[in-house]
């Protein structure tokens, strides 16, 4: 058995050697499978952030009547933080909601000057809320409608901002869900094509496979040799998309970061080089693997 | 010992490839098949290697019950057989030493044996210098000896030779005879298909004849007659 096995690696490591170009334009075409499959990853990655930074913007702000205690408002707080949906919620006290004015309108002396005549705070306090996920907001939003909350709100921005909410979080889903139609349709795009160049490799091979088989070879020893190449193709393929992507990902990385501010594209791959290899290698060898199998599987008949 | 009973392969209802084949090959004996394009020759090879089934009769080779083996069973059976094609079907990729391994290899021999065995064998067809070239460096005759060399090295039974003349010259042709008549004289049965009626002629060995698929003539020291 031992022998047998090692009999395969060897043919499998000899053929892909000796045949060379049909080799290479094997590797060629699954470099470029899989730098779409790497495509796919950064596009993914690119999506992702693009709706982080979109659903960091929503948020829920209710403001309190003047007349509310802090203790009242920290009560609340405390409430919404035991809420599963809600992520964080941040409290704006009246002098903070004011400096927070003055910060903003600092340039604009009308204003400084206007703010500074005032005796009174105008400012409300406020709870910033934002949830785990975008869709949960209305049901926080149904929470804080609760008479025993709602008593101290002068108001909600959630219900004035619903229709904004409602279609952000409608069109986040749809990106999230056409992303994965996408990545699905294209990876299967590429394991075709991969399967097709194999196949049309075996296909020539096909009197070398007649001829082994004449001779005695067990079907196991004739198809292994060929699994051998498709990994060889496939480990081979793996190493070079990702050599490639590296300057992809560098010189393209300026244009992502002017559409989302604080992504750097080529700091994505370096950090995530390990399981982007990774991917590449099992998306590769595996798709090498079956391909070969399954080419060979016609020709081992008789 | 092989043999034929009652064989038939139909196609179709217009094509009969053999029709009620009863044939018994004794070990160490040298058999032509001989017969027209068509005859049937290369049917009854395929038949007696697994390539293809019979729609009726059985197929003996020693122990096995060739009509009955599964295509996991095939290799098996092949290990027992050398062939020799007009086409000499070598592998492309390997060369001469590698070809005439690789019938050792499939058998699982160990890597000891095949480094003594190959180049021995390689001696014997007369190839000892060009056991490093590939198939496309050879000659029509080297390619078929090298064949030769590959059905013969496990020691198989019954070296089936499927018109092993075919693409070669005279000469060549006449050598490659002569190595399968010493093959024979070390006491392998061999089976030798062809349709070159010298050949036939000179060897005074069995000759059996088929016609559109029929045995016509089966004779101890017989000649190629064509009706």
């Amino acid at each position: 058995m031992l022998t047998i096995i090692s009999r395969i690696f060897h043919y499998g490591f000899a053929n892909f050697w000796r045949n060379g170009w049909p080799s290479a334009a094997t590797v060629a075409i699954m470099v470029l499978a899989l730098s779409m499959f790497a495509g796919l990853i950064f596009f993914n990655a690119i999506t992702d952030q693009a709706i982080d930074s979109v659903q960091d913007k929503i948020d829920i702000s209710v403001y309190f009547k003047t007349n509310t205690s802090e203790d009242q408002i920290l009560n609340v707080k405390r409430s919404l933080e035991s809420l599963s949906e809600v992520k964080r919620v941040e409290y704006v006290s009246t002098d903070e909601a004011l400096a927070r004015f003055k910060e903003r309108h600092r340039e604009d002396e009308l204003i400084t000057q206007a703010v500074d005549e005032l005796t009174v705070n105008p400012f409300e306090a406020s709870l910033d809320i934002k949830a785990v996920h975008p869709n949960q907001y209305a049901s926080i939003a149904e929470y804080l409608a609760a008479p025993n909350l709602s008593q101290y709100f002068d108001k909600v921005t959630y219900f004035e901002n619903q229709v904004v909410i409602d279609r952000l979080v409608g069109m986040i889903n749809n990106v999230n869900r056409g992303g994965f139609i996408l990545t699905v349709i294209l990876a299967l795009v590429a394991g075709l094509v991969v399967f097709n160049t194999i196949g049309l490799a075996i296909y020539s091979s096909r009197e070398e496979i007649g001829i082994m088989r004449a001779v005695g070879a067990s079907n196991a020893l004739v198809r292994g040799p060929f699994m051998v190449e498709g990994v060889i193709a496939g480990v081979l393929a793996a190493i070079l998309s990702v050599i490639l992507a590296a300057p992809a990902a560098y010189f393209t990385s300026g244009y992502f970061e002017v559409l989302i501010p604080g992504f750097d594209l080529f700091e994505y791959f370096y950090t995530h080089l390990l399981s982007i290899f990774l991917y590449q290698l099992l998306f590769g060898v595996g798709i090498g693997m079956l391909s070969s199998f399954m080419a060979v599987r016609r020709y081992l008949r008789n | 010992m092989i043999a034929f009973q009652n064989v038939y392969k139909i196609y179709n209802s217009h094509s009969t490839a053999l029709e009620d084949v009863n044939l018994r090959i004794n070990p160490g004996e040298f058999v032509s098949l001989v017969g027209r394009s068509g005859a049937g020759k290369s049917t009854l090879v395929k038949l007696l290697i697994g390539e293809e089934r019979p729609s009726r009769g059985r197929i003996f080779f020693g122990q096995y019950e060739v009509n009955k083996l599964g295509d996991n069973e095939l290799p098996g059976l092949r290990r027992h057989i050398g062939i020799v094609f007009q086409d000499f079907r070598l592998l492309p990729n390997k060369t001469a030493y590698e070809n005439v391994a690789f019938a050792l290899e499939v058998a699982g021999r160990p890597q000891r044996e095949i480094a003594e065995l190959v180049p021995q064998v390689l001696d014997m067809v007369g190839l000892s210098d060009k056991m490093g070239n590939f198939p496309h460096e050879l000659s029509g005759g080297e390619k078929q000896r090298v064949a030769i060399a590959r059905a013969m090295v496990h020691r198989p039974e019954v070296i089936i030779a499927d018109e092993p003349t075919g693409n070669l010259d005279p000469f060549h042709s006449w050598e490659i005879i002569n190595l399968l008549q010493k093959i024979n004289q070390l006491g392998t049965t061999l089976i030798l298909a062809t349709h070159e009626k010298d050949i036939v002629n000179s060897l005074d060995k069995r000759v059996v004849t088929l016609d559109r698929g029929r045995v016509m003539r089966d004779e101890e020291n017989g000649k190629y007659i064509l009706i």
